[in-house]
């Protein structure tokens, strides 16, 4: 870490966001239990951006979208999307905001069938990509629905994680780490995938560790370490950043 | 050893009555354990003020047995998640030990009221007169009564098994047993829904206190007897499953019935000594996952 002062967001001249912000997050702390794991997050995301959150394991990428969810021990600090202050409000409530939450674990349910996975989130706003669609972007859950949601593979399970949440009509979506263990073409189809929906408007708040694979999507970065973010820059300035970013990750 | 087909089957019959209490009971108690993992101490008491409610609507409200049979299980589920809502919601993420002594200390002190008020006689509740009588089936005599209890739980424990593994309802049930956090990040209100489940379970029960009170007359300690039995049919059958726990309640009815006729000084202990034996083999229950 440079010096252990937080960066506010848009320090780094070009990391301010082009359009209206649609989530600003300022001094986020939190906790599991005990155990102080955010020490002051810092940045926003605009409406239309995909935006990136690197940095090494422990970091607090996971915590920081669990934060924004409503679904970790204790939060403070100030979290705003769309005009509405959500850093006090119940996860279900943050969900029919519009956000929608893609874990790192990817969550698809043993007891559930596929289509039924496919099926449980609610619509949250009109205009969710229809099943149709959602077979176009990935074929394979077509032929899978009657299985038990956790026998497809793992990136098939990546997708229907992907899958379920477009269908909610929510705009802004949090994938965290959709790259992670999986065969480099599936990692291409995600990739594709994730070009599409920026294409189409949606918002996106990606967690990667694989940043070649973000460079080619993101439109901003963010590093976070030990709890805070350290610096920031715009996908531009990525070939500018690359010595200072192989630092931070260890790479 | 000759059989006497007429003393075989009415202990069947008898065996299946009994097996229908236990299905609609242990399937109420896997119901909650999935969603609150409380193991519910509270059922038998829940499932003797379904017999008392019956009761009372009858001889202070002058409501008769059917609507009684919609009416006890709501007004009792109400019940129910008005102490999930108070208490028992308090305990969420706690051991099980904690839901456990609560529930075990409400059923004290509701079964504590009843005797306070009606002592421990049983309180005489009529066949509704559409089911008075028998049939006779030639091998055995069927009283219309109880051929109706058995249908009528075998029904509702098929519904219940449907709604759960079958709708988008049950889905979410489902889901949010395995995983509450995500299911509640999708924007589903799983309080709620928890709330919700209570009183289902809590409804259920109070159906078979319905269903009994003809049969069992209705008192206070009605529950406390019978939901022994009951426990000892959920070890058996593990609370990991909702057809299981069916299958396990009326199957155990039978085992018992049956115990009656070739071996009656067992037929009190056969289902505990069956639960010894599938601890022994299969700690989690024929079905089930760990409690
Ligand atoms: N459930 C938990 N309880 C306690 N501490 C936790 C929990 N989850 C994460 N932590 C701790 O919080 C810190 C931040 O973890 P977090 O999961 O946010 O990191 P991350 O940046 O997502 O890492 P990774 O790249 O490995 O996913 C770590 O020190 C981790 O050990
Ligand atoms: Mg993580």
């Amino acid at each position: 870490m440079a010096d252990g002062t937080t960066i506010a967001p848009g320090v780094a001249g070009s990391a301010r966001p082009a359009g209206d912000v649609m989530l600003a997050v300022e001094n986020l702390q939190a906790w599991y239990g005990e155990s102080h794991v955010l020490h002051g997050i810092s940045f926003n995301v605009a409406a239309g951006e995909v935006v990136t959150l690197l940095g090494r394991n422990g970091a607090g990428k996971t915590s920081t979208l669990k934060s924004i969810m409503g679904i970790i021990g204790k939060r403070t600090g100030s979290i705003r999307f769309d005009g509405h202050d959500i850093s006090r409000a119940s996860s279900d409530k943050i969900a029919r905001l519009g956000i929608a939450f893609c874990p790192e674990e990817r969550g698809i349910f043993a007891s559930l069938d596929v289509r039924e996975n496919l099926m449980l989130p609610p619509e949250v706003r009109s205009g969710g990509l229809s099943l149709d669609q959602i077979f176009t972007l990935f074929p394979n859950l077509k032929e899978r629905l009657r299985s038990q949601g956790t026998k497809l593979s793992g990136g098939e399970q990546q997708m229907l994680a992907i899958a379920r949440i477009l269908r909610t009509g929510a705009r802004f979506l949090m994938l965290d780490e959709p790259t992670e263990g999986l065969a480099p073409v599936i990692i291409q189809q995600i990739g594709h995938t994730i070009a599409r929906l920026k294409s189409e408007g949606f918002t996106i708040l990606l967690v990667e560790q694989n940043f070649r694979f973000a460079a080619t999507l993101a439109d901003r970065f963010y590093v976070v370490e030990h709890g805070k973010i350290i610096d920031g820059f715009a996908s531009s300035e990525l070939q500018a950043n690359m010595d200072k970013l192989h630092t931070y990750l260890g790479v | 050893m000759s059989i006497n087909l007429q003393a075989l089957s009415a202990q069947l019959l008898v065996g299946l009555i009994n097996g229908s209490f236990y299905a609609l009971l242990s399937l109420g108690l896997a119901v909650i354990f999935g969603m609150l993992n409380i193991i519910n101490f509270a059922h038998g008491a829940v499932y003797m003020m379904g017999a008392f409610c019956a009761y009372f609507l009858l001889n202070v409200f002058g409501i008769g047995y059917w609507p009684a049979l919609i009416l006890a299980p709501v007004l009792v589920g109400i019940f129910g998640m008005l102490t999930e809502r108070t208490m028992l919601k308090w305990l969420a993420g706690l051991d099980h030990l904690y839901g456990l002594l609560l529930t075990f200390g409400l059923a004290l002190i509701i079964q504590g009221v009843f005797q306070n008020y009606f002592g421990s006689s049983g309180l005489p509740y009529a066949i509704p007169s559409e089911l008075q009588g028998g049939i006779n089936l030639g091998f055995m005599f069927l009283p219309i009564y109880r051929g109706w209890v058995i249908v009528c739980s075998l029904v509702v424990c098929i519904a219940t098994w449907y709604l759960i593994e079958r709708t988008r309802l049950g889905a979410y049930l489902r889901a949010a047993t395995e995983n509450p956090t995500l299911v509640r990040a999708f924007g589903i209100n799983v309080p709620r829904m928890i709330t919700l489940t209570y009183g289902l379970g809590v409804g259920l029960a109070a159906l078979a206190g319905v269903l009994s009170a003809p049969i069992n007359q209705v008192r206070p300690l009605m529950g406390a007897d019978l939901i022994i039995v009951v426990f000892a049919v959920v070890v058996i059958g593990g609370m990991g499953s909702i057809m299981g726990s069916i299958i396990t309640g009326f199957a155990l009815g039978i085992i018992e019935g049956l115990t009656k006729y070739f071996y009656p000084e067992a037929s009190n202990t056969v289902v505990f000594v069956l639960m010894v034996l599938v601890l022994l083999v299969k700690p989690t229950g024929l079905t089930g996952r760990a409690v």
